[in-house]
């Protein structure tokens, strides 16, 4: 091996003791992942190992897998598998058992085989160790140890389910490593048992790998190839697990509200198939469940966003090129309300000195509290030190003066959704942000709805003027949704994108326009649910469907939890802008619905009463009254209607603001209506949605999209219709730009 | 086309399904041969050597029960090499199912006796044992969409908006019909006594029946799926599908739920020419049977299309029929198929139901169907139907009628 000169991406060295050491170092890229030439390599090298073994069983004494890159191992190769059709199972499960094959062979060396994990190990390359006997890994907490592959759609194909569930057991393997994909820290990973000794810097990893090896000769066997080896908390078969089994794929479905993801399905059933056979008759089962994943549609829509979109959105794709990255350093947040205060907080997290103003100085200290509170929570989790928390605590700064703003680089307001004020807060602090040696600061507008381009009439500096708009809770939620005024620079912009990604969440870029992306695509689909109860659809029926098409919930509780008073004002001012800019407005069903449970008095959960009962602010049942205003039809519609038409209300507003220039990229509206607006997950996003659609009768693709928008504009109104430009879309089999 | 006969049946007491109940020391396959040995003694005129198949439904037929018991039980008894033996399982329609498909042998004109019955010492071998795909096997259990039947059984009293009370007053009317049938003597005739090896009685009467039995006092007892319906997340599961529903009331509980039990019976069915044969008097014609099925998620739905389907089959209506056996799996599903045929409880198990008296699952249809034939007779009534609920949503039911 070492001595041809063909192509490698597995390094063999044999050191004087007989050690022999595979090094993962694919010449061809900057990181190891699982393409031909790795299973080719890996194959021929454990090949090699054996035919040494076998000519003198003296001549290896144990095997370490080291990496030569910065990451251990990358895991599969995403851009092959979203390529995958159904016609392609053969080749697929082919491949997969290629690709197991020399681990298992490896696994079953007569020798000691050690992992030195320098690097993440996550999917793929957790896979390749978990074949190994003994894992030793750097004690570094940047160095992320899983097997995430469920939230792409897929499950750990090589080995993980089948290993997992051999090391850990059915149930704490699937709810603890498999099923939520988790990703460990080298100390959680070893407290977990996932690896087994830690050490404090890359170069003491393969001397401790051949340490073990030189401890442990016998050491060759994983516990499950030993004699006498027992499932931990039993097999299928044994009765205490069997009784235990069947709750197990109903709280799978209770916990994502009946959303059908096919991943953690196939999941538990590879693994509980798996776990009533043998090693590798159970494997094989693996491969075939990943097959069906990998060649149906659901695994290329997860793809799509949670891998390809986020890592595009990560790397800047929505981020003016040419301008130098910046980062900010001191920030005024105007107004210490719910928002402001949890924007302080994500800044201060991310090391900003933070000025945190409202009008009153008791308001303020009131807004720093909050920092108070989610840090005590954070402390009593183990999630940070007290001496961490005070010093992100002692970052924050209350104000009542404007002029305490000295020095800030960044200002974020987050006062109330009213033009004028939030010009009047600007006003007061204008000439103290600017002139210092930081340059004049970035001036960042929180709002939901009010379009950019107008609010910049009130500042001095419209081109350093952009919209942030955050969603509520600030410290949860991922998402950012950068607005682009008329008069913003690329430069603003630039800087908006840092900021962003500075308080670790993740931006999108959109254009101005009334209610931006989110705000408006999120109406459609409430507006929808609010049309069904006009229509007479049992309520708790609009309520499950939102769930089971993947919604976190219903329409008819987000509408009380978005306050139906602020969706009506919303409403009037998006009608009064349309008289005012001469355009056709056409009240949406769902709108009187809204103005009938004002005047009843009904209007939000912050009012004690909106379609659910509030009692001391905890939710009941739905209001008792509610079918005596919108009786309950005698004929109901299938729940799969009701389903798709929330679904597709989002997509097509989505396909709206992509000709409308409010949008422009497929990654930011998959990305975007994901993360901020809870578009269900599975469907990879609005714009994957569409071109990812598949038919009740299999059709995949926008054009069965369209044809099932018509079936749905046909039935429940013409707002389902596509747009013009999307039949064109479909008929030259065009996508939206990436 | 051969008309099949009931020419007799019998079965045992029920015993209570656990450790402390007096049939537990009893072996399944002893329940079985004690009637075997009883109906050959109490018929002079019955020839084993006639007898062509031992037809016995057994629901989990492993470890003890398992090994095709019903072959083993014939040789047991020391009936004819000649007497063949078969098990079958339709869940808890089993008893009935294998009544059904020996009177469609006999009718079929391939066979002239047959034995058919069925067994259940759910003492011994625990119902669900015997494992199954539909529970266990996740990718089956995800596509169908299982549910244990407790919460069908809850899910059909929300829908029907049955309370607690409700259901209870069902349960307590169960116990007082069954105490007062059994002070009565009216099932004396197809009671055979399980006795020991020495002829020591073991047990003589159905353990179960409670006749102080109160909506007051049943109002003590605990929700028996209220638990696994939440934690299990089983409710979640049967709410997809019944999506208008805002949650499911837990009714149901060991009181107002068939009794777990040990038990057998057994039904001599034959042609015509068979009774004047070997001197048996018929006591009731087969006219017709069913087997249907419903929503396998609510699962308990099964017993009117079952029903219908039987009444279709004979060209008969609901009102031609004098009286109704529902088994009483639960109380919802017998108040459901009252509902569903528009029949009053006046003419549905009038000696009471498995909530009193418990349901050997393998057993539980030969056992009611012979209440029927005693009770058709002792009234003096033309036509009876018995039906059972089934896992997977399926329904069954037979007619028959006095000769």
């Amino acid at each position: 091996m070492s001595t041809t000169t063909e192509q490698t991406a597995v390094q063999y060295e044999k050191d004087a003791d007989g050690i022999v050491t595979l090094t993962l170092d694919d010449p061809t890229a900057s990181a190891n992942t699982m393409n031909d030439l790795y299973t080719a390599s890996m194959k021929a090298a454990v090949q090699h190992l054996h035919d040494e073994l076998a000519a003198d069983p003296e001549s290896v004494k144990g095997v370490v897998i080291a990496s030569a890159k910065k990451t251990f191992f990358a895991g599969g190769n995403l851009k092959n598998m979203v390529m995958a059709q159904p016609e392609d199972a053969p080749r697929i499960f082919a491949m997969a058992e290629d690709v197991k094959a020399p681990l298992r062979a490896l696994e079953k060396l007569p020798v000691p085989v050690v992992a030195a994990i320098n690097g993440a190990a996550l999917g793929g390359g957790l896979e390749i160790t978990l074949a190994c006997n003994h894992r030793v890994c750097v004690d570094d907490p940047s160095v992320k140890l899983g097997l995430p592959e469920v939230t792409l759609g897929l499950l750990p194909g090589g080995g993980g389910v089948t290993r997992i569930v051999r090391m850990f057991g059915l149930q704490d393997g699937l709810m603890s490593v498999l099923l939520e994909g988790k990703q460990f820290k080298p100390s959680d990973a070893k407290e977990k048992g996932l690896v087994d000794e830690l050490v404090a810097t890359r170069d003491e990893l393969v001397p401790a790998a051949k340490a073990w090896i030189k401890a442990n000769p016998e050491a060759s066997a994983n516990p499950w190839d030993a004699p006498g080896y027992k499932m931990p908390g039993g097999t299928p078969k044994s009765p205490q697990l069997a009784a235990f089994l069947p709750v197990f794929p109903a709280l799978l479905r209770q916990q994502t509200k009946g959303a059908v993801y096919p991943a953690p399905r196939a999941i538990l059933a590879a693994a509980v198939e798996g776990a009533g056979k043998d090693f590798d008759t159970a494997s094989r089962i693996e491969s075939r469940y990943l097959t069906k994943l990998v060649t149906e549609q659901g695994s290329k829509n997860m793809i799509q966003a949670f891998f390809f979109d986020l890592q595009a959105i990560n790397a800047g794709k929505l981020r003016p090129q040419g301008i130098a990255p910046w980062k900010a350093t001191k920030v005024g947040v105007l107004g210490a309300g719910m928002m402001g205060a949890g924007i302080a907080y994500v800044c201060a997290r991310a090391g900003m000195e933070v000025v945190l103003k409202d009008v009153e100085q008791a308001n303020a200290e009131k807004g720093k509290a909050y920092t108070q509170g989610l840090n005590a929570k954070g402390v009593e989790r183990g999630k940070l030190t007290q001496a961490q928390a005070d010093e992100l605590l002692g970052r924050i700064t209350p104000a009542a003066d404007p002029a305490d703003l000295a020095g800030c680089d960044l200002v974020i307001e987050a006062v109330f959704e009213d033009p004028a004020l939030k010009a009047k807060v600007f006003g007061e602090i204008a000439e103290h942000v600017t002139g210092h040696d930081r340059g004049d600061a970035l001036l960042c507008s929180n709002t939901s709805t009010l379009p950019i381009t107008e609010l910049a009439e009130g500042v001095d500096r419209p081109a350093d003027f952009i919209g942030l708009h955050f969603f509520s809770p600030v410290d949860k939620m991922p998402l950012v949704e950068i607005i682009r005024g008329e008069k913003t620079s690329d430069e603003a912009l630039a800087k908006a994108y840092d900021v962003v990604q500075q308080i670790k969440k993740t931006p999108i870029v959109v254009n101005d326009s009334r209610g931006f992306y989110t705000s408006r695509v999120i109406g459609t689909m409430v507006n929808e649910g609010l049309a069904m109860v006009a229509e007479g659809v049992a309520p708790y029926s609009i309520e499950r469907a939102g769930t089971q098409a993947g919604y976190p919930v219903g329409p008819l509780q987000l509408s009380d939890e978005l306050n139906m008073e602020l969706m009506a004002k919303i409403a009037r001012a998006t009608k009064d802008a349309a008289e005012r800019d001469g355009a056709a407005y056409e009240p949406h069903p769902g709108v009187a619905v809204v103005e009938k449970m004002i005047e009843i008095e009904r209007p939000s959960r912050l009012k004690g009463a909106g379609f659910y009962d509030y009692a001391e602010g905890r939710r009941g049942s739905m209001w008792s009254g509610l079918a005596e205003v919108f009786p309950v039809a005698s004929e109901q519609p299938p729940i799969r209607d009701l389903k798709e038409r929330m679904l597709f209300a989002e997509a097509i507003e989505t396909a709206k603001c992509f000709e409308e220039g409010v949008i422009e990229s497929a990654a930011a509206a998959n990305i975007g209506s994901i993360m901020g607006i809870g578009f269900p997950a599975m469907t990879g996003g609005a714009a994957q949605y569409m071109t990812g659609y598949e038919a009740a009768d299999g059709a995949i693709g926008l054009a069965a999209f369209v044809a099932r928008a018509d079936e749905l504009a046909a039935a429940y109104g013409e707002r389902f219709a596509p747009t013009d430009r999307l039949r064109e879309m479909a008929a030259n089999g065009e996508s939206f730009p990436a | 086309m051969a008309e099949a006969f009931v020419y007799d049946h019998l079965r045992t007491p029920r015993g209570k399904g656990k450790a402390a109940g007096a049939l537990h020391e009893v072996k399944p396959i002893d329940l079985v041969v004690g009637l075997l040995d009883e109906v050959r003694k109490r018929n002079p005129g019955f020839d084993p050597e006639r007898v062509d198949d031992l037809v016995l439904g057994i629901v989990t037929p492993i470890a003890e029960q398992g090994g095709d018991l019903a072959k083993t039980a014939a040789l047991a008894a020391g009936y004819p090499e000649t007497v063949a033996g078969v098990q079958l399982n339709r869940f808890c329609a089993s008893g009935l199912e294998a009544v059904n498909q020996a009177a469609a042998r006999i009718r079929g004109g391939m066979e002239d006796l047959i034995l058919a019955g069925g067994v259940e010492s759910m003492s011994n071998v625990s119902m669900g044992s015997d494992g199954g795909p539909w529970a266990g096997d996740p990718t089956t259990a995800l596509n169908t969409g299982f549910v244990p039947q407790g919460i069908g059984a809850d899910l059909i009293a929300t829908l029907e908006g049955w309370s607690r009370e409700d259901v209870d007053a069902f349960a307590a009317e169960s116990h007082h019909r069954a105490a007062k049938a059994w002070a009565n003597g009216y099932f004396a005739d197809a009671v055979v006594p399980v006795t020991d090896m020495n002829g020591v009685t073991v047990l003589d009467h159905d353990e179960l029946v409670r006749p102080d039995t109160s909506v007051e006092g049943l109002a003590a007892l605990k929700p028996s799926f209220a638990q696994m319906g939440r934690d299990g997340g089983f409710d979640s599961v049967a709410l997809e599908k019944y999506h208008w529903v805002e949650k499911i009331d837990h009714v149901h509980h060991a009181g107002n739920s068939s009794g777990i039990v040990d038990g057998s019976a057994l039904m001599a069915i034959g042609t015509e020419e068979i009774g004047h044969e070997l001197g048996l008097t018929p006591r009731a014609r087969f006219v017709s049977m069913a087997v249907s099925g419903a929503d396998p998620t609510i699962m308990l739905t099964g017993p009117a299309p079952a029903a219908r389907k039987a009444l279709a089959k004979a060209g008969l209506e609901v009102g031609d029929i004098d009286l109704f056996e529902i088994n009483e799996a639960f109380a919802a599903v017998a108040m459901r198929f009252m509902r569903d045929l528009d029949i009053s409880h006046e003419i549905t198990n009038v000696n009471g139901g498995a909530i009193a008296m418990g349901h050997p699952l393998g057993a539980t249809g030969a056992m009611i169907l012979g209440t029927l034939v005693d009770e058709l007779e002792r009234r003096d009534l033309r036509r009876g139907l018995a039906t059972l609920c089934v896992g997977g949503g399926m329904g069954i039911a037979t007619i028959v009628e006095r000769v």
